[in-house]
């Protein structure tokens, strides 16, 4: 690999100003190979895997029964009545795609920024990323009155002789979300095929082989092959880069492009990217945090990548903040007595408590990241990524459930009110979340074995 | 190490990419052929009926007008079924004594009307008025064919959305003169274009609304 003077002043520089290093010192090719895939091949599974897999997979039994009741009754089954049209499923739907912002950013974003600290976390957020997307892509999908069309959003060739509203941000939305889950997972594959070849050469069994070895697609680890790796995997990262800001921009359209008071402003697209970095960080470190205590991954993650993410949280969080501040003095000078009104019923109104909860898990808490106590105190960077993650969910749920439920017309008010279902399906979800990563964490390398190799490698000069 | 696939697995990847693009594009396109086939639709599929009523016969052996059984073609959204009393104007004279007629006079005799088959039907979310396509120049022909050619009656079209927007889109193409609603088989004009241009325009039809969704699901 080569290394230009830049990336070597970099490692110069996070060895000398005191921060943590991006790998602990004293590791070789081979102990980096052995440990990481060791939690695939030879270890056995633990009983907090399993133990962790049964809890997923039961809320994923749940998940699906509420599905099946859906389907059988109708969207009635949840608290979605007019004025309120969008509600849990759309806030849930805008929770998970934000969390699936990470993925993306941490690997092409950085990699093309040349960032060595994101190599050991990459193929777990981009792992992390699919699973919220599909996560995502589901509730829109449930949303539907019916269902079993879903295909209509797509424009194909018909019997009816239509095709989508083009018009609309909907059905950019439903090409963004495809895409991203399309190239997301190109990027996510391709980073694995390496290491997919050194699983299928260490394992032991003929099955794990020979479907390591489908996978492996052939990978010889050849210098042609390197050469033609290299260039493809920064390819797909160029490709991928802009889907970082577009897929939430178009999100943040779909509300945008409506007349409603809270929804109908300029600035959703850029607010709605960075709520997603924001979230999607959060969402990395509340999973990492845990799985290299179990893992004992605490060589590759280190405090280094913990005090990034932190850094990353505080900027994006503060960004929020901006946002929230923005909102309240565009509703001040637009003079509009409906803009005016929907920012005092966000505070005021029957659903204050979730504006002002809002306020703290968002702006308030993620300031205590300015102290590098903090930042460098694992259970405070858990317990404040887990208030993010619950404050990005309720931030939807203000846009959503708040700007809808009193509009322009206070004959059709109405407070909005969840049933047990629509509670069953965001759980329910998360258990679906989970099950996926487990799986992962399980049957595949959750950090990057060539890369940190290559890491090693670097590091090894330096020192 | 022995190998873990024989090298005729290189071929058998690349076949299987290239195969597998081929197969969704095929399963594609058969699903699509599927949904257009007879199978979906009913089209050109003769249907049972209580008496094998041949409109060949009656519309161009005998030369009876579309009108005389569909009576309310003209004000009404729906064409009309005959009423047995009709069938009886003639056949209490003619063929009174036929077996194949007996459904008729069981049902003359009994005030019970005949139970034929609906042939052409569009779903109930469907507004369809034949008043307003006979009065805007639309033959009976464009939608039902030559019925004068069907000794059992059939449909010869799809009612598929797709189908009835053909002439939403271009009803320049299918438009008619009033007096020639109700013929089969007249030959085209030589000037078929823009006399169907003139007609639209004479008739007053507005094409951009032919295509609004209200038009049909209201």
């Amino acid at each position: 690999m080569s290394h230009s003077p830049h990336e070597e002043s970099a490692l110069v520089a996070s060895e000398t100003d005191g921060s943590a290093p991006v790998i602990e010192p004293g590791h070789t090719y081979a102990s980096v190979t052995d440990q990481i895939s060791a939690i695939v091949l030879t270890r056995p599974t633990s009983r907090g895997w399993v133990f962790g897999f049964a809890i997923s997979f039961s809320l994923l039994m749940a998940f699906l029964y509420a599905t099946a009741y859906l389907f059988a009754v109708g969207v009635g089954i949840w608290g979605t009545t007019v004025p309120v049209g969008w509600a849990f499923p759309i806030v849930n739907f805008v929770w998970w795609i934000g969390i699936g912002h990470a993925g993306t950013l941490i690997s092409a974003v950085l990699l093309l920024l040349h960032q060595e600290w994101r190599t050991s976390i990459n193929r777990f957020a981009e792992a992390m990323t699919l699973f919220a997307v599909s996560c995502a892509g589901l509730f829109p999908l449930l949303h539907l009155g019916r269902p079993w069309l879903f295909y209509w959003l797509l424009p194909y060739p018909n019997t009816m002789d239509l095709w989508p509203n083009f018009r609309s941000p909907l059905i950019w939305d439903a090409f963004a979300v495809t895409t991203y889950f399309t190239v997301s997972i190109l990027f996510w594959y391709m980073g694995l095929i390496p290491d997919l070849a050194t699983l299928r050469d260490r394992a032991k069994n003929r099955l794990p082989r020979v479907i390591y070895g489908i996978m492996a697609m052939g990978w010889r680890g050849s210098a042609a092959h390197w050469q033609r790796y290299e260039t493809a995997y920064l390819l797909l990262g160029g490709i991928a880069t802009p889907l970082v800001v577009s897929v939430h921009s178009i999100v943040g359209m779909d509300f945008a492009a409506s007349l409603i008071p809270g929804w109908h402003t300029t600035f959703s697209p850029p607010f709605f990217v960075a709520g997603a970095i924001f979230s999607g960080f959060a969402m990395v470190m509340t999973l990492m945090i845990p799985l290299r205590w179990a893992y004992g991954l605490q060589d590759f993650v280190t405090m280094r990548h913990l005090e990034n993410m932190a850094k990353v949280i505080l900027a994006t969080g503060s960004m929020m903040a901006y946002g929230y501040a923005a909102e309240v003095f565009f509703a001040y000078y637009s003079g509009n007595q409906y803009e005016r009104f929907m920012v005092l019923n966000r505070a005021l109104g029957p659903y204050a408590w979730s504006y002002w909860a809002l306020i703290a898990c968002n702006v308030a808490v993620p300031q205590l990241l300015w102290f590098q106590s903090v930042r460098r105190n694992i259970p405070a960077l858990f317990i404040i990524s887990l208030i993010v993650n619950v404050g990005m969910w309720l931030e939807r749920f203000v846009i959503v459930v708040i700007s809808l439920h009193r509009d322009y017309l206070p004959s059709a008010w109405r407070i909005y009110a969840p049933t047990v279902w629509d509670f069953t399906h965001l759980v329910g979800s998360i258990g679906l979340f989970m099950t996926l990563l487990l799986l992962f964490t399980r049957l595949l390398p959750m950090i990057s074995i060539f890369e940190l190799r290559e890491l090693v490698h670097k590091t090894r000069d330096e020192v | 190490m022995a190998q873990i696939f024989h090298p005729s697995m290189n071929t058998l990847s690349k076949a299987t990419i290239f195969g597998g693009l081929f197969l969704v594009a095929s399963l594609a396109f058969a699903w699509d052929r599927f949904n257009r086939s007879a199978y979906m639709t009913d089209a050109d599929v003769v249907r049972d009926q209580p008496v094998p009523f041949s409109h060949e016969h009656h519309v161009r052996g005998l030369g009876i007008d579309c009108r005389y059984c569909h009576t309310t073609v003209e004000q009404s959204a729906f064409a009309g079924i005959p009423a047995t009393e009709i069938c009886m104007n003639c056949h209490s004279q003619i063929w009174k004594d036929s077996p194949m007629l007996q459904p008729v006079r069981d049902s003359y005799r009994s005030g019970k009307p005949l139970k034929w088959t609906r042939v052409h039907d569009v779903p109930d979310f469907v507004y369809f008025n034949h008043s307003i396509h006979v009065a805007k120049g639309i033959g009976c022909e464009s939608c039902h064919g030559r019925v004068d050619q069907m000794p059992l009656m059939r449909r010869t079209q799809t009612l598929q959305m797709g189908w009835c927007l053909e002439c939403h889109a271009r009803p320049q193409e299918f438009i008619r003169d009033r007096k020639d609603i109700y013929e089969f088989g007249k030959p085209a004009r030589t000037d078929a274009r823009e006399h169907g241009q003139e007609l639209v325009k004479e008739y007053g039809i507005d094409k951009k609304q032919l295509q609004d969704c209200w038009i049909c699901h209201r």
